[in-house]
């Protein structure tokens, strides 16, 4: 069976608009996080789908362009050596994970302390993780045989 | 001090992928590194929890709002076993893992498997040690699968099919309690389960306790994964399963659940007690029969891990003793006997009895020690085996539960007949043909297992010092049943 | 009542799926279901009587709000639940590329 590179060219002139729009809204929802619903997961999960709507699109040849395993496995154990780093701060104020960067004003963008931070790491995590995931998955050779295999 | 428990093996678990980036060899020193202080950490534990139940509130949130980690005696006895026996594990692994392809993948893994397990150890809040409990199984279920051959995969997913039920059914329970008392601190959840109650919903919470617990240690009639998951695990893996993991994520767990938090009934006191005599009996029937030497252990497993449960059921004072330090026994010399089947195997590549032939001469450490192992495991005096083995079977007769001594006696003498078998057709007879040259295993394979069998021969010589220090205040711990909620709330 | 009662039905199909169905893929469809259940039986008892959504603004004071405790814990579990299905996933992938089916009954190399 022939691999094709990708979908028809309507999904990938489609495809152009729509995966900026969608990392923006992952962003938006990554930094609203302890404003509205969301946060770091969700926003993670948001930013991973935009990469693998390039993949469903594009093939996975134009989006490994973008962002390969090796990256992604950087930037994952980055975002988990934040998160870490950053509860280890807390013993500056006394206590293992203390909210210690200041909390400005209440609905503020850039209150509440330590919060957006730890979003910020859970987003990288997250996203590169499922990425990861995903690309793994899809990069694995299936073996094609004749006889039947379905039950 | 509390939280680098959990700090060191974690920050370690996000470190490593990084390292072995750079150079895959410093990975292992990496991980040794943590696992040498972590074991460093819970010796300090041991003598500092003398002075009083030590508490820490994370981020500075008091409890009953916010999570807090509790050092008692129970938890320091805990921490030791899941340390030590983890850093030999990695000591043993920095030789083993050449037979496999990516040692920062087991590291990894390993170092988040450490971290869960110290999580579950050290923590005070039933739903942060669900977290943990995760943490532990998602890291247990990659390492059984870690050769990723046929068998192996086949045998880490049977264990992930009923370890995600038991982690539900766990879950469960916890939303139940949860609905009732409204808090998820123990010492809370204790307190007000004291002033409302038993009542038909706190007893079915405990039923589901008892069934996921139970599959998480692999009592019979929960232990269909353990068989698969224990052999086909690499060796340093399979000592830290069957020497730590189905005794702090099951045991441990069930004891702080039971005794703690819901109250020692007489029928939680029945149901351990007959789950208890059929694990030992169902475990070493199924053992006798076995050709694989790993199998032959998993299954011995099963039925130590019975004796642990008997003893505990029992409730009574010498009976909680007796399981305690048959639970840290046990540690000891399973883990030893799983890194000398990996030795075997490392040097002549099989694990069936019937395929090996007279190593003694060949492999004298290897040997040695398994003989210092199989006898610990059968009751042989004066070795550690024998003293917890005593002590349970004396609670019994104390208690009136003659079924049960009965049972412990007969068991201990079977157990004496199959490792018998073992040491024939490993280590003493020889083949009539001749053999291929077969090498003893490497410098920090034969040291790790050299510590294990030296502490099995320390412990079964200083008994009482080891449990006036180490497991006679456990044991009081968990006799005074709910009070511990007044020690961690009221030392605020 | 009945709604936690719906909630324990969902949990026993998914307990079925994955003990009795023969098919990996359905057993990681059941591991699915399993979680879903557990997840709404968390968030069904942190309701209160006539609740709104917690969620703190400028405008809505501190008012009747549904417990935010169980919603906080439900994130975690569905975290959890992602990463126990990918792996799962992956698991049963490598089986297929060993064994060359589906069917548990064929996957029995270990036994006795």
């Amino acid at each position: 069976m022939k691999e094709t590179a990708g979908m028809s060219i309507i999904v990938k002139r489609i495809t152009k608009i729509t995966v900026s729009l969608i990392f923006l809204f992952g962003v938006y929802i990554l930094l609203h996080g302890h404003l509205t619903p969301g946060g770091g997961f969700a926003g993670g999960v948001i930013i991973a789908l935009s990469f693998i709507h390039l993949v469903l699109a594009f093939g996975k040849d134009v989006a490994l362009t973008r962002m390969n395993l090796a990256v992604a496995s950087v930037i994952e154990s980055l975002g988990g050596l934040l998160f870490w780093g950053i509860a280890l701060l807390g013993f500056l104020g006394g206590y293992f994970f203390l909210n210690v960067l200041p909390h400005g004003r209440p609905f503020d963008l850039f209150s509440s302390g330590i919060i957006l931070v730890c979003n910020v790491a859970i987003f990288l995590k997250v996203g590169a993780g499922l990425f990861s995931i995903f690309l793994a998955l899809a990069l694995l050779r299936m073996p094609v045989d004749d006889k039947e295999t379905h039950r | 001090m509390l939280p680098f428990f959990v700090i060191i093996p974690l920050g370690c678990a996000f470190l490593i992928p990084l390292v072995s980036k750079v150079k895959e060899e410093w990975t292992g020193l990496l991980a040794n590194l943590c696992g040498l202080s972590l074991l460093a950490l819970s010796i300090k534990g041991i003598f500092w929890v003398k002075t009083g139940v030590k508490i820490y509130t994370v981020g500075g949130w008091l409890p009953p709002f916010g999570i807090c980690m509790a050092l008692d005696a129970l938890n320091a006895c805990m921490l030791l076993v899941v340390n030590l026996i983890g850093f030999l594990a990695l000591m043993y692994s920095l030789d083993y893992i050449k037979k496999y392809t990516s040692p920062g993948l087991f590291y990894t893994l390993f170092c988040l498997l450490l971290a869960g397990l110290n999580g579950v150890s050290v923590t005070g809040d039933l739903f942060n040690m669900f977290v943990f409990f995760e943490i532990t199984s998602i890291a247990c279920f990659a390492l059984v699968a870690f050769g990723t051959e046929a068998q192996e995969l086949e045998a880490s997913l049977k264990y992930l099919v009923l370890g995600s039920i038991a982690d539900t059914l766990i879950l469960l329970a916890i939303g139940l309690l949860l609905g009732k008392v409204s808090t998820l601190n123990m010492a809370d959840i204790a307190r007000s389960l004291k002033v409302t109650g038993p009542d038909n919903l706190v007893l079915y919470s405990t039923g589901l306790f008892f069934v996921g617990f139970a599959l998480k240690a692999g009592l019979v009639p929960f232990h269909a994964w353990l068989p698969d998951a224990h052999p086909s695990a690499p060796a340093p893996m399979s000592a830290m399963l069957s020497g730590v993991v189905i005794k702090v994520v099951g045991i441990y767990a069930l004891v702080r659940v039971l005794f703690n938090i819901i109250g020692f009934s007489a029928m939680a006191s029945e149901i351990c007690i007959w789950l208890g005599i059929i694990s030992m009996i169902v475990g070493v029937l199924l053992a006798i029969g076995q050709w694989d030497f790993k199998r032959l252990l998993a299954y011995h497993s099963v039925s130590q891990i019975g004796y642990v449960i008997f003893g505990i059921g029992l409730g009574t004072p010498l009976g909680i003793i007796g399981g305690l330090f048959h639970l840290c026994n046990h540690s000891l010399f399973k883990s030893l006997l799983f890194l000398n089947a990996g030795s075997v195997e490392y040097a002549t590549g099989t694990r069936r009895l019937d395929e090996l032939s007279g190593l003694s001469s060949q492999m004298p450490v290897t040997s040695k020690t398994s003989l210092v192992a199989s006898l610990s495991i059968a009751g042989v005096p004066p070795l550690c085996g024998f003293w917890s083995k005593l002590i349970i079977i004396v609670a019994a007769f104390q208690a009136h539960h003659l079924a049960g001594a009965v049972a412990c006696i007969a068991v201990g003498m079977v157990t004496l007949a199959s490792f018998l078998k073992v040491q024939k057709y490993a280590f003493i007879v020889k083949a009539k043909e001749a053999v291929s040259v077969i090498k003893e295993a490497p410098v920090l394979m034969t040291l790790a297992m050299s510590i294990l069998a030296f502490l099995c021969i320390l412990v079964g010589l200083c008994v009482f010092p080891v449990i006036n220090t180490v497991i006679k205040p456990a044991a009081e711990v968990l006799l005074s049943g709910t009070g511990y909620a007044g020690w961690i709330l009221g030392g605020r | 009542m009945s709604l936690y009662l719906l909630c324990m039905v969902l949990m026993a199909v998914g307990i079925y799926c994955m003990l009795v169905k023969k098919n990996l893929v359905k057993k990681i469809i059941g591991l699915g279901i399993m979680e879903y259940a557990i997840n709404l039986f968390f968030i069904l008892m942190g309701y209160r009587q006539g609740g709104e959504a917690p969620i703190l603004d400028k405008q809505t004071p501190i008012a009747n709000f549904v417990d935010p405790l169980p919603q906080a814990l439900i994130l975690t579990s569905i975290v959890i639940g992602l990463g126990v299905t990918s792996l799962m996933v992956a698991l049963v992938v490598r089986i297929y590329e060993k064994y060359k089916t589906f069917d548990i009954n064929e996957i029995r190399k270990l036994k006795g």
